[in-house]
């Protein structure tokens, strides 16, 4: 991972807060530091933050509070054109009444490049993009998914150290979008830019991202590599945001070596892997739907009621009653060895202690 | 099912005739099939528009086209005087005038008489135009006419000795052409000679060509105003919240809400030489009591009034067009490394420009025939074309003259709307 090569603060973000009313802050205490050549993303949903952290770091708006830092300077006062940093914008930004060589050069040209180096450039950038016949077209005659490329071309071929990207791929359909992540993906790893990706896509940013930053409610939720935050969610907001999750409530009884004994609701008395959730009170049980086994000799072991069945090809979408709870959801593989199951039959179900996180109770 | 219940149908394709055009299902050609599919929504989008169709055709197609002709036609002359006009039609022009031409006007200008006793009269305003003191030699002759015997031509000239010099024959001549260039020659300050040759008019009656450079100058200068004035303001119109904007909108659409004659009154009080903007030069000291500045009744009256009657229609255009800039653009200039200056100026500024184009050929051409602001606040020198137009409809009623000027200034905004389309393109237009 690139986050680890020394350079390790190369964004900074020091407890910056922003607030557009005066009266709630859309920023609350944010720190953050982004290494060199890394590729982080700022997932959330709508509202949560991260384009406003972006625009800050950006430079189109200012933060009420705090500091910023790129490459150890501070950045509040520089204005966006000094900041030398490429960005990508949700709907391209392409600029219609130039062609699409003429849109790569416009960076060039107000750095004063001469006509040779800006041709160069320009053809090298339209090629690492396979778009290098398309120089003297207009963006409007291009495909959505040339414009991307297009975009992508002309927020690098200034060689800006940080790229920021506003989810770009919002406007593709869902096969062109994986297609572009590959892409992007790629070009990351090639150029070496350090990349702060905005989205609201978890499929996204778990295929493209070096870490995930997990925004809600103006703070990060949690930050880690992709495999830490679905195996390892810290709350349970993360838990339900990233993936699908069953969630049981419960209280807990005792914690002893990191593990929780608890009793469920219903009074069944599980243990789980104590993660947030203190030593006494109200827990939330999280375990993903593919953890679950369907087994009468699982550990933990819980009864179930088959409720619906969805066949979906490589797996069995089994919704379950489990514990008073109508929305319990087993990912049954498609093996040949598989229990057949039924509507309306009972099953045992059960899981693994460490597969099974007890979080905080929201 | 088994699987012989369903088969891919692989014997029927598309079905094409001899040349290979595409056949529907009951064979007969695609395209004819796809007509007859589309005539009935066709029929009634044609009924919808029909109503405003033939009343556009009745009020307004028709009778530019009737003026048009008018331009270029005139048969008083010849309708009244047809012997005079069948023998002025082999005359020369040059040679002495003969019995015979002598006798076709009076026969004619008695039996003018004895239709109407307006009727020579006309004749005689008609020969006029071409030369003066034509309408007392008419009348002179008419009364003395009944009573002439032959040789016509020596009782002519014993009527009236105007009748020895050639001028008046051939201005007969000229008259007596039904479809005639003589119109249009006026408009460009020529004269259409008997023989059929174009010469200048006498210096003192050459206007209309200045005027109509000074009409083009004046509505490119207003053009100019609106533009300078209207862009900052459709700037910030289409950055505001939109209740500030609203509001905004309203205040620039007021001049449409008022009615001429209030706004006549303003600007009178506004501007007179005693008005409120010549007391504040004076009480600051830009000038003094007695070199008050005359800024009504004149061209800079004019000028003043028209941009600002015609400034809505600047700013909306170019607000519409404004509207629809992705905010993000700039933004992306920006992020790209230009300044606030460069960022505007290469790209937000070329995205505007086809509302800036819109705007300023409707201003433009709005200018360009406009008349009621210049005859209220124009003064002498303030008058434009159309002003001259309207006095030849109205008072000299030469409405031959007056169809000439205005097929011009047709020509003129043909002109000016093909090289813009030349320039900018017109479907880059945006009117809102």
């Amino acid at each position: 991972m690139a986050g680890t090569d020394g350079s390790d603060e190369f964004v900074v973000f020091d407890q910056v807060q922003k607030s557009y009313d005066g009266e709630t802050l859309v920023v609350k205490n944010l720190n953050l530091s982004i290494a060199q050549g890394e590729f982080l993303t700022m997932l959330g949903p709508s509202g949560s933050g991260k384009t406003t952290c972006l625009m800050m770091l950006a430079g189109f708006e200012t933060s009420t509070h705090g500091e910023i830092r790129l490459a150890g300077k501070p950045i509040n006062n520089i204005p966006p054109h000094k900041r030398g940093i490429g960005m990508v914008f949700q709907n391209y930004a392409l600029f219609p009444h130039m062609t699409v060589a003429e849109n790569l050069a416009f960076p060039l040209q107000v750095r004063k490049m001469s006509k040779a180096v800006t041709r160069d450039k320009v053809s090298k950038a339209l090629d690492m993009v396979q778009m290098g016949e398309f120089g003297d077209r207009r963006p409007s005659q291009l495909s959505g998914g040339q414009q991307q490329r297009v975009a992508l071309a002309r927020a690098l071929v200034f060689e800006p150290q940080l790229v920021l990207m506003d989810e770009p791929l919002g406007a593709l359909d869902k096969q062109l979008r994986e297609h572009m992540q590959y892409e992007i993906k790629h070009i990351h790893e090639r150029l070496g830019v350090t990349v702060v990706y905005v989205t609201h896509d978890q499929s996204e940013a778990l295929t493209m991202s070096d870490r995930i930053a997990v925004f809600d409610d103006g703070v990060i939720q949690q930050l880690a590599p992709p495999a830490v935050l679905y195996e390892k969610p810290e709350n349970a907001f993360v838990a339900s945001f990233i993936g699908e999750n069953n969630k049981l409530r419960a209280n807990i009884d005792s914690v002893s070596n990191g593990v929780a004994s608890v009793t469920i609701d219903s009074g069944d008395k599980v243990q789980a892997l104590a993660v947030n959730c203190g030593d006494t009170g109200n827990t939330m049980l999280s375990i993903r739907p593919e953890r679950v086994l369907l087994s009468a000799d699982a550990p933990n072991r819980l009864d179930g009621k088959v409720l619906e069945l969805i066949y979906l090809g490589d797996h069995i979408r089994c919704r379950m009653a489990v514990a008073g709870h109508d929305e319990f959801i087993v990912k049954v593989p498609n093996s040949s060895d598989h229990a057949a199951l039924n509507v309306g039959e009972s099953c045992p179900i059960g899981w693994v202690t460490e597969d099974c996180r007890a979080l905080d109770a929201a | 099912m088994t699987d012989a219940s369903y088969q891919p149908d692989t014997t029927r394709g598309s079905l094409t005739d001899a040349s290979g055009a595409l056949l529907a299902a009951d064979g007969t050609p695609l395209k004819k099939k796809l007509r007859q599919a589309l005539a009935v929504s066709r029929r009634r989008a044609f009924l919808l528009v029909a109503p405003l169709l033939l009343f556009i055709l009745a009020s307004f197609a028709i009778p530019i086209l009737l003026l048009l002709v008018q331009g270029v036609k005139d048969n008083t002359f010849s309708s009244i005087m047809p012997e005079t006009t069948s023998v002025l039609r082999e005359w020369d022009s040059n040679s002495e005038p003969t019995e015979e031409m002598a006798a076709a006007v009076v026969m004619d200008l008695i039996n003018a008489k004895k239709i109407s006793r307006s009727l020579p009269t006309k004749v005689g305003t008609r020969v006029n135009r071409e030369v003066s003191g034509a309408i007392s030699l008419f009348k002179k002759t008419t009364r003395k006419a009944p009573k002439m015997k032959a040789p016509f031509l020596a009782e002519l000239h014993k009527a009236d000795k105007k009748w020895k010099d050639p001028a008046y024959w051939k201005a007969m001549k000229i008259a007596s052409k039904t479809i005639t260039p003589a119109y249009y020659a006026a408009a460009v300050d020529k004269k259409y000679l008997a023989d059929g040759s174009f010469a200048d008019q006498p210096e003192d009656r050459q206007i209309y060509v200045s005027l109509f450079v000074k009409t083009i100058l004046v509505s490119g200068g207003v053009m100019l105003a609106c533009v300078l004035l209207g862009f900052p303001v459709a700037y910030l119109l289409s950055h505001l919240p939109s209740r500030q904007a609203n509001l905004l909108m309203i205040l620039v659409l007021l001049p449409f809400w008022t009615s001429l004659l209030v706004r006549t009154t303003a600007w009178i009080a506004m501007l007179q030489s005693a008005g409120v903007l010549n007391d504040i030069f004076v009480w600051i000291g830009i000038t003094s009591d007695d070199q008050r500045f005359s800024l009504i009744y004149n061209m800079t009256g004019t000028i003043i009034a028209m941009t600002h009657i015609l400034l809505p229609f600047m700013i909306l255009p170019i607000y519409s067009v404004m509207k629809a800039i992705p905010p993000s653009h700039v933004r992306a200039a920006k992020s790209l490394g230009a300044t606030n200056w460069t960022a505007f100026w290469r790209v937000y500024f070329p995205a505007t420009i086809p509302g800036i184009g819109a705007g300023g050929l409707l201003v433009f051409i709005l200018a360009i025939g406009y008349y009621i602001t210049p005859a209220l606040v124009g003064g002498q020198d303030g008058q434009l074309i159309s002003n001259f137009i309207a006095y030849h409809m109205q008072k000299s009623l030469n409405w031959s003259l007056a169809a000439a000027l205005g097929g011009i200034l047709l020509v003129l905004v043909l002109i000016l709307y093909w090289l813009y389309d030349k320039i900018v393109g017109i479907d880059n237009m945006k009117l809102g």
